[in-house]
């Protein structure tokens, strides 16, 4: 055992230089990698609480509204708002279906808007009825769509979904552009690692061919080197959470939380699992590479 | 100790047989000398019992363990049956006499306080007591030799290879060498040298093993280098 520590210690030492380049690559790609999963989480989360929340809303007809399947001068009529009722829940999209009269809809203006001066600008009958869709899949949005579009006394349907994706579209862009990042980083740290522990191996030699030759383990022979790859892993992890950690009290905690309260936030839990699945990546990069780059020398 | 069965050895790529059809049985505390010339088979044949290289065709015994079949993690303790020594003595540069004998103890995990118990005790049977602390460098070829020669004997091995051990040395250094490892021998440890020193072979009178592009030709009992 001190053997091996005490080989491990003039490795690190040795390769003073490489070590520091190892950990510093370790460490910004960590980053990147920790810092993508954070904002996948923060798409997942908000994705999953706007989808839930979002309802299609079917506009019927008044005697004031035009276009859609209106007819001019004419409101949807009892007949027509049955029909589109008892079609959208037969559609196996569609979880549920409320209706909403306008004397409804008005009382809910009148609440959201009860401090503001828009509030006298609106009667009653400038409201409209509707009914409101929870869809089954809030992803599977397009058929119900368009199938209530279609139908007879609808003015309109409303759909939250078209305006929310091309941001999300934008959020997975940049979600799967850091991870990219980070992956090439990554590569970059594991052929760094590699290298460094052949150089090693290399000018250590003669003292694996002896120990070789006098039967020493090939475990005991690899873990001088593992050990070296792994505190500059270790290290490379340890710089990489703090990092995250940091990241996330200054951006998101300390700031973003308060700012922009209307979005659900990660929060200490994710960053638990982003930095663990950190360590979990680090560990991998520099135990791996070490492995191979060392076979040619255990091979008996 | 050691049984070759029909042992062939060709290497990748290679027409010609390295090794070709040995058959030959070592006994346990035997002196085998191995001649011939350069490219004759003799390395091979040393490489085969360290389980460097598995046979192409035949079988392998060495200390009863089938080395044809062996698994690969089975080595590392074939190994510490079998002490080795070279013609360029391979010591480790920057370390002294008894951290090079010592290594190969630490290096298969024996404790501190055997290894400060066994390594003195070889050093003096080697004859190299009160030379612990030097370094290799301040050493003579001879002395060299001797602290290479406690290494692979130091975990008292039942074989001792030694692939012309007396190369690089002096007639007159070369018997000491000879005379250490006839004592070695008389411990009951079997000993094969691969040499091309005549002089040493017939002044020994020991069994002898002659290799001819990879054939054996001669197997001889209290034998000479040159055939009679």
């Amino acid at each position: 055992m001190r053997h091996t520590l005490r080989e491990t210690w003039s490795g690190l030492k040795r390769n003073l230089a490489m070590t520091i380049a190892v950990v510093v690559t370790m460490a910004v790609s960590l980053s990147l990698f920790g810092a993508g999963l954070l904002t996948s989480m923060e798409v997942d989360l908000v994705k999953g609480r706007w989808y839930d929340k979002i309802e299609i809303s079917v506009f019927l007809c008044t005697e004031h509204t035009q276009g859609g399947m209106c007819e001019e001068g004419k409101g949807t009529t009892e007949a027509q708002r049955e029909s589109i009722r008892q079609t959208l829940e037969a559609n196996p999209e569609v979880a549920e279906v409320f209706y909403e009269s306008k004397e409804e809809a008005f009382e809910e203006f009148q609440r959201v808007f009860a401090d503001s001066p828009i509030l006298g600008s609106r009667t009653v009958d400038q409201m409209q009825d509707s009914f409101r869709i929870k869809l089954e899949n809030p992803e599977n949005y397009s058929g119900v769509v368009s199938e209530a579009q279609g139908l007879q006394g609808v003015q309109n349907v409303q759909d939250l979904h078209r305006i929310l994706d091309p941001m999300f579209n934008w959020l997975n862009a940049l979600q799967w552009a850091t991870i990219g990042m980070s992956v090439l980083l990554l590569l970059a740290a594991s052929l760094q690692i590699a290298n460094t522990i052949r150089m090693a191996a290399f000018t250590r030699r003669r003292e694996i061919g002896i120990m070789r030759l006098v039967g020493a383990s090939n475990f005991y022979i690899v873990l001088p080197f593992l050990l070296e790859s792994l505190i500059a892993g270790l290290i490379g992890i340890v710089v990489a959470g703090g990092t995250l950690a940091i990241g996330y009290y200054l951006v998101i905690e300390t700031n973003a939380k308060t700012s922009i309260q209307a979005l659900p936030w990660i929060d200490w839990s994710h960053v638990t699992t982003a930095i663990l699945a950190m360590a979990a990546v680090g560990v991998a990069l520099a135990v791996i590479p070490t492995l191979l780059a060392t076979r040619k020398y255990l091979r008996i | 100790m050691i049984t070759f069965e029909d042992v062939t050895k060709f290497y990748p790529g290679q027409d010609r047989a390295a090794l070709r059809n040995i058959n030959l049985e070592i006994g346990k505390g035997e002196f085998v000398f191995l001649v011939g010339q350069s490219g004759s088979g003799k390395s091979t044949f040393l490489r085969l019992i360290l389980r460097e290289y598995r046979p192409t065709k035949g079988t392998l015994y060495v200390a009863g363990k089938n080395l044809t079949t062996m698994n690969q993690w089975k080595v590392p303790a074939l190994r510490r049956q079998i002490g080795t020594v070279f013609q360029d003595f391979r010591l480790l540069p920057g370390k002294t006499v008894f951290e090079n004998v010592a290594f190969a103890l630490q290096v298969i995990g024996k404790p501190q306080r055997l290894i400060k118990q066994i390594v003195p005790e070889t050093l003096e049977l080697v004859g190299l007591a009160g030379k612990e602390n030097r370094q290799n460098e301040e050493l003579s070829g001879g002395e060299q030799q001797r602290v290479a020669i406690a290494r692979a004997f130091v975990n008292r091995p039942k074989i001792l290879i030694a692939d012309e051990p007396t190369g690089n040395l002096d007639p007159e250094t070369s018997v000491g060498i000879m005379k250490l490892l006839d004592r070695i021998n008389r411990t009951d440890t079997t000993v094969i040298m691969a040499t091309h020193d005549s002089s040493i072979v017939d002044q020994m009178r020991r069994r002898v093993l002659e290799l001819r592009q990879g054939e054996l030709v001669r197997d001889q009992t209290k034998g000479v280098y040159g055939t009679a």
